[in-house]
């Protein structure tokens, strides 16, 4: 090839098409999905609308939607990546084969793991940050609206980014933390890890800049009259999660950015050749991980907090309790780390250290489960689908805690590191945690975003079938991995394995059913969204700030910035009768202007890790340049606000309030 | 639907799945439960020790969600509903203080447990023989350095005597393990690890290569082959009478990626093999062992 | 409708926290970079050691540039409040300049190490010498670059209230580079003496 040719192209090659027929499907179909829901929008005319009303928006409860219909979308990807490792390992006993070589079975498991760390449970936990953290502190949005529009487009440039692999190329088949050498250009010369990599780093400084943005939300948008400890418990846990992002991310950026000089420029940080040094990265792609798994999971335990209570009727139990062991998890998580590699013969001081301090953990989360059980306790509980997930979640997460604990001990690490064991142990935290927290918040908020409720017993059928799909999935897993199945198995020699492996297969086919209801449950209720509607605005009879708004919440989110006198503010205005306003209560407010600075840094970054995967030179320099030039006007720009007069304000309050 | 039908189907669902997997684990063998090596029956002690420990927590949390789900639903207009009822002092004190109390004990069994089993200890006993091993894309290479004979993906070993392996690759980071023995450990290029491990049952037992090198990983497996002294002797010297010879040359061509999962014996007609190995591999500067490799980037 | 001015004081509040808290993230970067360079530091696989390779006094010669530029930085931020807009943009203009021969010397550093074949591809201690130092340069180009906004931006709309806010965020993020800088410096190039 000439040399010309070689500028303009990069490495592409046609090679890097796909060619086992699943992916040539996947391939062929996620385009054509795409092409078709674009013919949809064309037809209704509704291009006007989606730029204006949602990829231009600052507007957080909309930036919320759009990162949680990313995040279901990624886990109906991720969720056919999983049923496809399963019935591979359901069939691929001794010489039988399942539908992938082993490559691909790798690449399958290493998108499985990264899209639903990275773009499904970060989704989620960003996505209902963004519909309630506002409200629920009496605030018109964000500290930052338009950073927090870079952060959603930098999440979905990575997103897309991550899914192009499956077009073109392939993606990295090195596990979902990329452990070098294997990562390394050594063993791994093609851009499966690149895609990655870049994917990766993009969605990171994404969630980064989310990190400070929540932060200061936090400190300095409260209605007058919060002080920290009248704050409900949800934004206290972002409050942590945000400095745990703070402090976390900035590793991931820094260990991906030098795995991927290692892969393009040649430097030797992580290779075993010429001083690079391979476990350097493991401690410092754990130094993020582990902080990682608390980013997830405490926002889960902020949405279990506010539904336990709000559904038992009844106020928090041991709220200061509550807020001590966030802030305990979030000083013991950044001590732990060591725990994910206890084999890598660290001496016995240093594993004995790090296996005490992941012990110690377990006291304040384990606080926290007796916390809510006495909420419960003397209360009054109405058993909604939100309930069902609690319900849900405190099985699965206490299975997953006693196993946790197990592998905290290094002896016993020794035993089930790395194998099936493990593998169980981790979705049982992050789906009893992450997910039925986060789907327990979904139908709690989702009158106050979009109107209406939604129904109900899907939402219980759901959450059942989510359930016993989980038992039957990775029950096997935890016999498994005690019989010597390591995790990442395509294939194996022991026939007596194989029952084992079907049953889990049926568990996630059973788990696919749930999602099925989850699915249904959205669209019955938006069907019967008259049904459903939310005409007071306080539908479960709420003690927090969002439920004094009508539904779906107006985009200013509150017309008067309420004034806050105790915790649960709005279940003791409502008991003394205070919840009207008056006319002279209204004043002009202030609100960010819509803006596209989001996108275009999104596409330039997209753009960008595009041309560096493929070494696409002469891409990567406008690439840039876009994202330079766009923030650059950006903080150049003084008229980011628009007016809403007061007028206007009671006008609009007193049409949406209830009647 | 009533509630009294609800519960039976729930009551149904619920011992259908411990039937189904009640009849599953029939007649498994579950390595890590039946250990055949001194680590691993400390560590199934262990993993028994701590499951009981772990019911102190478990059976409260389980029984106080049932009773709490039962009684204060609110369509039984509960009697002692108290809304405003938020706080105890001595309640949380208890469920602060128990599970103290219950990972101080844990925290003294991983104190001391680090210690014993840490794989780097020698088994207290006779002298252990020495078993260097090579990870390789996708077998394992065992050395017998004082006994001049080598094996592939086979790991012959005498009951009853304490055996010092020594790791390191030619490959991305692997790990060797057997269930049955005890213990696992990272093995990396130019790097040395250790276990150290001693069977107590004559038998095969499998072991695994845990962490993921490439497409051949879910195929590199080797076999502990416990036998008696004598049938050990046997075969060392059975395998140093044959000619497979175990050099260089033939070791680059055993070298090269490809799955392979039968087993060889060799005679060793270069002892110094597994040094050459780690050392070409080894970062000038860097130390050897791992041991002291990660402590560098934390402490 | 121009923004009220409460506006314009509650957002720059927001900012300077919001930015503050960016400049922590940043010295969790600089830290793992520092991290990782102490970790490659023995690692000269064959090539040069940092003591036979780094040359202190043109380090200093750095530095001092530097600590010039942050000194004018902090000239210039004071004239600016003060309203003096000549001279402020002259100290500012000054203050970039500095920056810039800083820059001139890091890139012919660069160079010099590059022509005597000890490049980031040598060994893992030149790779983690590179990324932390080139990472600060990187982070001072970004800051050449604002700084020449803000001279455009108050050269032709004046001494505004929002001109004043970028002003001093950006005097923060010059001094903190000012400071890595220091780290990197004493760790780094007098530390390979150590």
């Amino acid at each position: 090839m000439s040399d010309f040719v070689t500028f303009l192209i990069g490495r592409m090659s046609f090679e890097y098409l796909p060619t086992d027929p699943a992916t040539i499907g996947a391939a062929i179909g996620m385009p054509l999905g795409i092409l078709g829901v674009a013919a949809l929008i064309t037809y209704f005319k509704k291009w006007k609308w989606l730029w204006q009303q949602w990829v231009t928006t600052v507007d957080a409860k909309k930036i919320g939607t759009m990162y949680i219909v990313v995040a279901i979308l990624m886990l109906l990807r991720g969720g056919a990546d999983a049923l496809m490792l399963r019935l591979q390992t359901a069939v691929a006993v001794g010489d039988a084969k399942g539908p992938f070589d082993a490559d691909m079975f790798q690449q399958v498991v290493t998108a499985h793991g990264t899209l639903m760390i990275f773009f499904v449970a970060m989704g989620l936990v960003f996505g209902i940050i963004n519909w309630v953290l506002p409200l629920l502190i009496g605030a018109r949005d964000m500290a930052f609206p338009v950073l927090n529009s870079i952060s959603f487009w930098l999440f979905a440039s990575g997103m897309v980014l991550n899914n192009f692999a499956l077009i073109f190329g392939g993606f990295s088949n090195g596990g979902w933390l990329g452990y070098p050498p294997l990562t390394g250009l050594e063993y791994n010369p093609g851009p499966g890890v690149d895609y990655w990599i870049w994917s990766l780093q993009i969605a990171g400084i994404g969630s980064l800049l989310s990190g400070v943005n929540f932060f200061t939300t936090i400190i300095k948008n409260r209605a007058p009259g919060m002080t920290l400890m009248k704050m409900p418990i949800f934004p206290w846990s972002v409050l942590v999660t945000s400095v745990l992002i703070m402090l976390a991310f900035p590793i991931l950026t820094v260990t991906l950015a030098l795995l991927g000089f290692d892969r393009t420029l040649g430097t030797h940080f992580f290779t075993s050749d010429s001083g690079g040094n391979p476990m350097l990265y493991i401690n410092l792609i754990w130094a993020w991980g582990h902080p990682e798994v608390y980013i997830l999971v405490l926002p889960a335990f902020g949405v279990f907090s506010e539904v336990v209570a709000t559904y038992s009727k009844k106020k928090l139990f041991g709220y200061k309790s509550m807020v001590i062991a966030l802030l305990a998890i979030m000083f013991f998580s950044f001590i732990v780390w060591q725990h994910h590699f206890f084999t890598m013969g660290a001496g016995a001081n240093v594993n004995a250290f790090f296996g005490i301090m992941t012990a110690v953990i377990a006291i304040p989360t384990g606080v926290k489960i007796f916390n809510w059980l006495f909420t419960m306790y003397r209360g009054s509980i109405h058993f909604t689908a939100p309930m069902f997930w609690f319900l849900a979640f405190v099985v699965t997460f206490t299975i997953g805690g006693v196993t946790g604990v197990l592998m905290a001990v290094p002896a016993l690490d020794f035993q089930v590191h790395n194998t099936l064991f493990l593998v169980a142990h981790f979705h049982n935290v992050i789906i009893g945690g992450v997910v039925f927290g986060l789907f327990a918040g979904i139908t709690h908020w989702f009158p106050k975003i979009f109107g209406f409720k939604l129904h109900d017993g899907l939402g219980k059928l759901s959450a059942i079938l989510w359930q016993v799909g989980f038992i039957l999935a990775f029950i096997p897993l935890y016999i498994l991995g005690l019989m010597g199945a390591v995790r990442r198995l395509d294939s194996y020699d022991d026939p007596t394995w194989q029952p084992l492996f079907i049953v889990s297969g049926i568990g996630v086919v059973v788990i696919a059913l749930g999602m099925a209801a989850l699915l249904m449950q959205i669209g019955y209720s938006i069907w019967k969204r008259d049904e459903l509607k939310d005409e007071t605005g306080d539908p479960w009879d709420g003690r927090t700030l969002e439920w004094s708004v009508s539904s779906p919440a107006p985009h200013y989110n509150f017309a008067i910035t309420p004034t806050v006198a105790e915790r649960d503010d709005w279940w003791y205005r409502k008991q003394r009768n205070d919840t009207a306003y008056l006319k002279s209560d209204y004043v002009d407010i202030w609100l960010p202007k819509n803006s596209a600075v989001g996108l275009l840094v999104g596409v330039g970054a997209g753009m960008a890790g595009f041309a560096i995967i493929w070494h696409l030179w002469w891409l990567l320099v406008p690439a840039l340049l876009l994202v330079v030039l766009v923030i650059i006007r950006q903080t150049m720009n003084d008229d980011d606000d628009a007016r809403v007069s007061a007028t206007e304000l009671f006008h609009e309050d007193n049409l949406g309030r209830r009647a | 639907m009533s509630r009294g039908f609800r519960l039976a189907v729930a009551l149904l669902i619920a011992f259908a799945i411990l039937g189904l997997f009640a009849w599953l684990l029939q007649g498994k063998q579950i390595d890590v439960l039946s250990p055949a090596g001194v680590v691993a029956d400390e560590q199934q002690k262990i993993l028994l020790f701590a499951l009981i420990l772990s019911t102190f927590v478990v059976v409260p949390v389980f029984g106080i969600l049932t009773f709490v789900s039962l009684k204060y639903r609110a369509s039984k207009r509960p009697v002692d509903y108290s809304p405003e009822w938020g706080e105890s002092k001595r309640l949380e004190l208890i469920w602060w203080g128990v599970p103290i109390a219950i990972i101080a004990v844990l925290g003294t069994v991983i104190y001391n447990t680090s210690h014993s089993l840490d794989p780097y200890k020698k088994i207290a006993g006779d002298n252990a023989i020495e078993v260097q091993v090579v990870g390789l894309q996708w077998k394992w290479l065992f050395i017998y350095p004082d006994y001049g004979v080598a094996s592939l993906n086979r790991m012959p070993i005498p009951v009853d005597k304490p055996i010092r392996l020594v790791l390191t690759t030619e490959a991305p980071m692997s790990a060797l393990w057997y269930p049955a023995l005890g213990s696992q450990i990272y093995a990396m290029n130019g790097m040395e690890s250790q276990l150290n491990v001693k069977a107590t049952k004559l038998g095969q037992y499998k072991g695994y290569n845990t962490n993921i090198n490439g497409e051949g990983y879910a195929k590199m497996t080797a076999t502990a082959d416990v036998m008696s002294m004598d049938d050990f002797l046997k075969w060392t010297n059975n395998t140093k009478s044959e000619n497979n010879l175990l050099n260089m040359p033939v070791y680059e061509e055993i070298a090269e990626p490809e799955i392979v999962q039968d087993f060889k014996s060799y005679r060793l007609d270069d002892t110094s093999l597994y040094n050459t190995v780690l050392m070409r591999n080894m970062t000038h500067g860097a130390g050897a062992s791992m041991h002291h490799g990660p402590g560098a980037t934390h402490e | 409708m121009s923004v009220s001015r409460e506006r314009v004081v509650e957002k720059y509040a927001k900012a300077e926290l919001g930015f503050w808290l960016y400049l922590m993230t940043d010295i969790i970067l600089f830290a793992s970079l520092f991290a990782t360079y102490m970790v490659l530091r023995p690692n000269i696989a064959g090539g040069m050691s940092a003591s036979e390779l780094f040359d202190p006094t043109f380090a200093l010669a750095e530095t001092v540039l530097l600590l010039m530029s942050s000194f004018t930085c902090g000239l210039a931020v004071l004239f600016l409040r003060f309203r003096y807009k000549s001279p402020g943009l002259i100290l500012l203009a000054v203050t970039l300049l500095l920056g810039g021969m800083f820059l001139f010397l890091e890139m012919y550093e660069f160079m010099e190490f590059i022509h005597e074949g000890q490049s980031w591809q040598t060994s893992g201690f030149l790779s983690g010498f590179f990324a932390l130092v080139a990472t600060h340069g990187l982070h001072i180009t970004i800051g050449i670059l604002w700084g020449l906004v803000l001279f455009w931006y108050i050269f032709k709309k004046g001494i505004t209230a929002n001109a004043m806010r970028r002003v001093s965020l950006f005097s923060l993020f010059w001094h903190f580079l000012d400071i890595v800088w220091i780290f990197i410096f004493t760790i780094v190039y007098l530390g390979a003496f150590v």
